[in-house]
């Protein structure tokens, strides 16, 4: 249970005033000279021992992602820190909040991280929904700008320029190379890697993609120390995390709580229970709606952190969990995520661009019990044709679903299929004889 | 093992590759065959087809093999070079199911697709795919785009493997292709669905593996099995792209380009490639008089009397001219049956021309060859649009500005040229004073270490062409374009004939008279060697014998015609800009009775009484060797071997008209030949070029 005292989204629902002012007080900007002072070494380091991963979906360790970056400035390669604001991810709704009603966090760890990684210049890519986020986080970078906090010459002693970039709405944008991409201007489609951006990424010089929640918690980390945050957790998933639920649960709610809590507490504490209660709880999908589902009885008593989600084949994502009861047509809703899929999938390469058809048409076969036995295997070979094929990671998460899905429910599959081909005669026995 | 070399065990065998390599670069080098479609050597690498997929033991995922380089590979942890398979259930299953999904929304329409029989989807599909199908729901279907006169789509059958966007966003230099909307419902287009405005937009045809982009004047005409297959010589313009005929019967069915990494690497110029439809139209099959003022067929033996006649004047009233695609064998045979008859009047150049007299052959070459420009760090167009007058060549200049950085400056007509370039003028008077002259680019050619000058038809074909060419060469003797080892100074020439003819001597003889004299009016016989491209209305009253093979503007006023075979219709040699000397070879049989040049000249040799001393083509050939050495070296372009005769200034020629701008060579790329002028594809090329509806283009 995370106490009051140790959160770092103190505004992540609103009830206070997102400005400067009010951010200042709440803790905001404080220290960030002598922070920065420390020199990027100092700031890898704490960021490293506080053992942050990234909170975009994948947990790669941050601190380690900032070294990659040269540690020197060629004349003429600038570094640059991005953003990545496309937050897409159905079930996920944190980095809104924190661009809402905490966007100087953000902006403070935007700054520190680009001190990091020696850059001066940061492009924050907003997903292209995201309207009232861009403008909360528009108006603090305008504050902050006027406060002399950040820009040339700033208080706080690192040159440094933000800007605020707003993408077109496209799932596969949120990708890393695609997001350069698009930034770039280009139709937003996956590169190859390597290179990776930390040698040749926006514009070809070095650079670094981040999620939001992680820039943003960086701050506070090196204000309060990086064991402060590693005293949260379990070893290896550390922290306090945001975590999104939705689904069916009394109360849904975007609470920031710490890592390796279970799933019971997580629900039990801030939202309410299970709709019906726990014996009510069909299946939980833990991370956005690429990771497989977990069902309920392996994932009640489960540490919500990235190591006991990933030894259940599934994943801590961006910690969107979605929570589904007894009432769910859980293949409508994989068939469901499955349409999401083909229709986000940028098309450059074929086992993605063909197979998220696929798979989203025969699910929804499948959804209505239209199929046959053997699609069920067919479609688990097909996953497997997407999965580890691809340029990025959409083939991957296109297939995990299904493969979630078909590893925990292949038997409720089949009663539909059996029950779709059953002749209503005999299911309905006594229509026939009365007639 | 060195530092740029890296080990690498494939297939179990260790082998040693450099650092920059691919790993399907390696993988080949190890002797495995790696399927692919996206990939292209001469395209940058997309990675998207996913067939390339190799094991690379103790990685998670398979490899695509064509965008891992091979220098950013991992040690085994042990130490050991990293373990690559390229075969095994592992990777076999991998491309198995990348096979499925290229398949699966194809409309495997082969037996009603031109690509049948030459198709990289078929032929690996018989390797990977399954033998049955697993897809049981509808296809996708994709509307076809309209992509103009050359090339046919269909676009369901496309894989989306972009090599054609590629293409023409990196070669063709026209960014005009694209893949829109996402997904399944990617579909490759057209800007606007208009054609490509470039010369070069055949070659998607070649680059796409499947049959989405097929040619659309070849559509239905052959399968590849039945066509007879004949590596030759391009004509169309003075670059000679090595060309491959193919042939059903007696027709020419397609002409399809062959790699010749020095001259058109793979590439082929649209006018190039679908010429070949002009081969059968408009042919002169017969030999003709005029009688009463109407052509009339006649035999050979009746034309060769009129032929005769017609050359039974004073020597010093007939002349000779010879036209554009002139083969040497001719130009020669011509050559001497004129002197034999004591005529002086033979040229072989445009009106007002006058290089290629001094006796320095390097004077008329394009001496850098056309590799050298990606050597070369600058670049001076002075009256030449490269563009329009060796399109293929363009994109090799395109190509060393996009990655070597070359810095390009033009003189002349400005111009689309499908990169950035410095305008410095338009005239002669733009090389006055360039040398010292402040711009970037006047810099750049005063500081550059292999500069290249390129002078064009534009400049030369003008009556102080010679002062212009010396000017030029001036400039380049001044910025040390010319020095030992480059030869960076040259003549970029339109015609195919030119250089042949120059080096067979086709030229004014002692005392002899140039084209615009010859078609001035004052001669009583002029003899037109497929001349088509001369102003031909000062000719007075004189009579004209016309030998060539297509029915223009030369046989219109002849008053005897000598039908003559076509480039595709012989075995012929050609000498390209850069001196280069090479031989086109027999496709077809030539039309009706037409005969090959060099015979016609022989036969009338021994009507007139003036028997020359060959009897074969291989005759002449070896007499021609005889006479001038350049003639031995088949394929060979001299380059910098001539460096030093091309060092000494040449001689005063007369002063430079500053006034009058250089004019363009080319206007109309499509209709530079008689025979392009027969071809209803080049007609139709030409008429949506100048914006006018084509029939095709409305349908």
């Amino acid at each position: 249970m995370l106490e009051d005292k140790d959160r770092i989204f103190t505004n992540l629902y609103g009830e206070h005033d997102p400005g400067l002012e009010a951010a200042k007080k709440r803790g905001a900007w404080h220290l960030t000279r002598e922070m920065l002072a420390q020199g990027p070494d100092w700031i890898c380091t704490q960021i490293k021992e506080s053992g942050l991963r990234g909170r975009g979906g994948a947990g790669f360790p941050t601190g380690l992602k900032w070294t990659f970056m040269p540690k020197q400035v060629t004349e003429g390669r600038p570094h640059y820190l991005v953003v990545n604001a496309d937050e897409s991810e159905p079930g996920t709704c944190k980095d809104r909040e924190i661009m809402r009603h905490d966007p100087h966090l953000l902006i403070e760890g935007c700054m520190v991280a680009s001190r990091a990684m020696r850059a001066h210049k940061c492009y924050v890519y907003l997903r292209g929904e995201y309207i009232a986020e861009r403008e909360a986080l528009e108006k603090a970078v305008k504050e902050a700008y006027e406060a002399k906090l950040i820009g040339e010459n700033n208080v706080n002693g690192w040159d440094f320029d933000i800007y605020v970039h707003h993408g077109a709405g496209a799932y596969i944008c949120g990708e890393e190379t695609a997001l350069l991409e698009s930034l770039e201007g280009k139709k937003g489609q996956p590169r190859l890697k390597p290179p990776f951006p930390a040698n040749a990424g926006l514009y070809g010089m070095p650079t670094t993609v981040n999620n939001v929640e992680s820039i943003a918690v960086a701050p506070t980390i090196l204000r309060r120390g990086a064991q402060w945050f590693a005293g949260f957790g379990r070893p290896n998933n550390t922290g306090t995390k945001l975590f999104c639920v939705s689904g069916h649960v009394n109360k849904p709610c975007n609470v920031e709580e710490e890592m390796s809590l279970t799933f019971r507490e997580l629900i039990d504490t801030h939202c309410g229970g299970i709709r019906g209660g726990w014996d009510n709880l069909k299946a939980v999908i833990p991370g956005g709606s690429s990771v497989p589902m977990v069902p309920a009885e392996q994932i009640i008593d489960a540490y919500m952190d990235f190591d006991t989600l990933r030894d259940l084949k599934s994943g801590l994502g961006t910690a969107a969990v979605i929570v589904m009861d007894k009432s769910t047509d859980v293949i409508a809703a994989i068939a469901r995520i499955g349409y999401f899929y083909k229709h986000e999938s940028c098309g450059q390469c074929t086992p993605c661009r063909e197979g998220t058809g696929w798979m989203w048409r025969v699910l929804e076969q499948m959804a209505k019990g239209e199929a046959e036995h053997g699609d069920i295997d067919k479609l688990l070979d097909v996953s497997k044709q997407v999965e580890g094929h691809t340029i990025c990671a959409l083939g991957d998460a296109a297939a995990w679903p299904v493969q979630g899905l078909i590893r925990h429910f292949r038997h409720e599959i089949e009663d539909r299929i059996t029950q779709y081909r059953t002749p209503r005669a005999l299911v309905q026995g006594h229509t026939v004889a009365a007639e | 093992m060195s530092d740029d070399l890296f080990k690498l065990n494939i297939d179990g065998q260790d082998i040693e590759v450099p650092r920059h390599y691919t790993l399907m670069q390696a993988c080949e080098e190890a002797g495995a065959e790696i399927p692919r479609f996206c990939y292209h050597e001469r395209l940058s690498v997309a990675g998207n087809c996913r067939m390339c997929l190799v094991q690379w033991e103790g990685a998670p995922k398979p490899i695509a093999s064509c965008a891992q380089t091979v220098g950013d590979m991992r040690m085994n942890p042990d130490g050991s070079a990293p373990n690559i398979k390229t075969s095994g259930d592992y990777v076999e299953k991998a491309r198995a199911g990348v096979m499925e999904f290229l398949l699966i929304n194809h409309p495997l329409d082969c037996p009603i697709c031109d690509q049948g029989g030459e198709c990289d989807l078929q032929d690996q599909a018989v390797a990977y795919g399954r033998a049955d199908s697993r897809y049981e729901l509808n296809k996708r279907a994709v509307e076809d785009k309209n992509m103009g006169p050359l090339v046919k789509t269909i676009m369901t059958r496309c894989i989306q493997c972009t090599r054609c966007v590629r293409f023409a966003a990196e070669v063709a230099g026209v960014e005009e292709i694209g893949m829109i909307s996402r997904g399944e419902s990617a579909e490759i287009t057209t800007y606007l669905e208009e054609s490509l405005t470039s010369e070069l937009s055949g070659n998607v045809i070649d680059l796409c593996p499947v049959g989405a982009l097929t040619s659309k004047p070849y559509a239905y005409n052959a399968r590849p099995w039945e066509l007879r297959k004949t590596e030759s010589i391009d004509v169309m313009d003075a670059m000679g792209s090595a060309i491959r005929v193919d042939a059903k019967g007696d027709g020419v069915m397609r002409i399809m380009p062959v790699i010749n990494e020095e001259v058109n690497e793979e590439w082929l110029s649209d006018k190039s490639r679908f010429i070949w439809d002009g081969l059968a139209r408009q042919r002169l099959d017969k030999a003709y008089v005029r009688k009463n003022g109407k052509l009339t067929p006649v035999s050979w033996g009746e034309a060769f009397e009129a032929a005769k006649d017609a050359l039974s004047v004073p020597a010093e009233k007939v002349g000779f001219v010879a036209g554009d695609l002139i083969e040497v064998e001719q130009a020669k045979a011509a050559l001497d049956l004129a002197r034999a008859l004591g005529v002086q009047n033979t040229d072989c150049r445009p009106a007002g021309a006058s290089y290629g007299v001094d006796g320095v052959r390097e004077h008329y070459l394009f001496n850098p060859t056309f590799m050298d420009v990606e050597e070369a760090d600058a670049l001076l167009l002075i009256g030449a649009n490269p563009r329009k007058e060796a399109a293929v060549w363009n994109a090799r200049i395109r190509k060393a500005w996009l990655w070597n950085d070359l810095k390009v400056g033009m003189i002349g007509e400005a111009a689309d040229l499908t990169y950035e370039y410095e305008h410095l003028g338009t005239g002669p008077d733009a090389l006055d004073g360039l040398f010292k002259r402040d711009s970037e680019m006047a810099e750049a050619l005063r500081n550059a270490e292999r500069p290249i000058v390129i002078i064009g038809e534009g400049a030369l074909a003008r009556e102080d062409g010679a002062a212009i060419l010396k000017a030029a060469h001036d400039y380049a003797l001044e910025i040390q374009a010319i020095k030992d080892g480059w030869a960076g100074f040259g003549v970029l020439h339109t015609a195919a004939g030119r250089v042949g003819a120059l080096d067979a001597g086709f030229v004014p003889g002692e005392g002899g008279a140039d084209t615009a004299t010859i078609l001035g009016g004052g001669m009583d016989t002029v003899v037109l060697l497929g001349a088509d491209e001369v102003d031909l209305s000062k000719l007075g009253g004189a009579k004209v014998i016309y030998v060539g093979s297509h029915g223009d503007a030369g046989a219109s006023r002849a008053d005897v015609i000598l039908p003559a075979a076509a480039y595709t219709e012989m075995s012929a040699t050609y000498v390209n800009t850069e001196g280069r000397v090479q031989m086109t070879r027999r496709a077809v049989q030539p039309k009706g009775e037409a005969r090959e040049g060099w015979a016609i000249f022989r036969a009338l040799s021994d009507v007139v009484g003036k028997t020359l001393p060959y009897d074969s083509a291989e005759a002449l050939r070896a007499q021609l060797r005889e006479e001038n050495d350049v003639f031995a070296g088949l394929g060979y372009a001299p380059g910098d071997a001539g460096v030093d005769a091309l060092k000494a200034p040449m001689a005063a020629a007369g002063s430079v008209n500053a006034a009058v701008p250089f004019g363009a060579a080319i206007s109309d790329f499509y209709m530079t030949n008689p025979i392009a002028r027969a071809s209803k594809t080049m007609a139709e090329c030409s008429m949506q070029k100048q914006g006018l509806e084509t029939a095709v283009a409305a349908e």
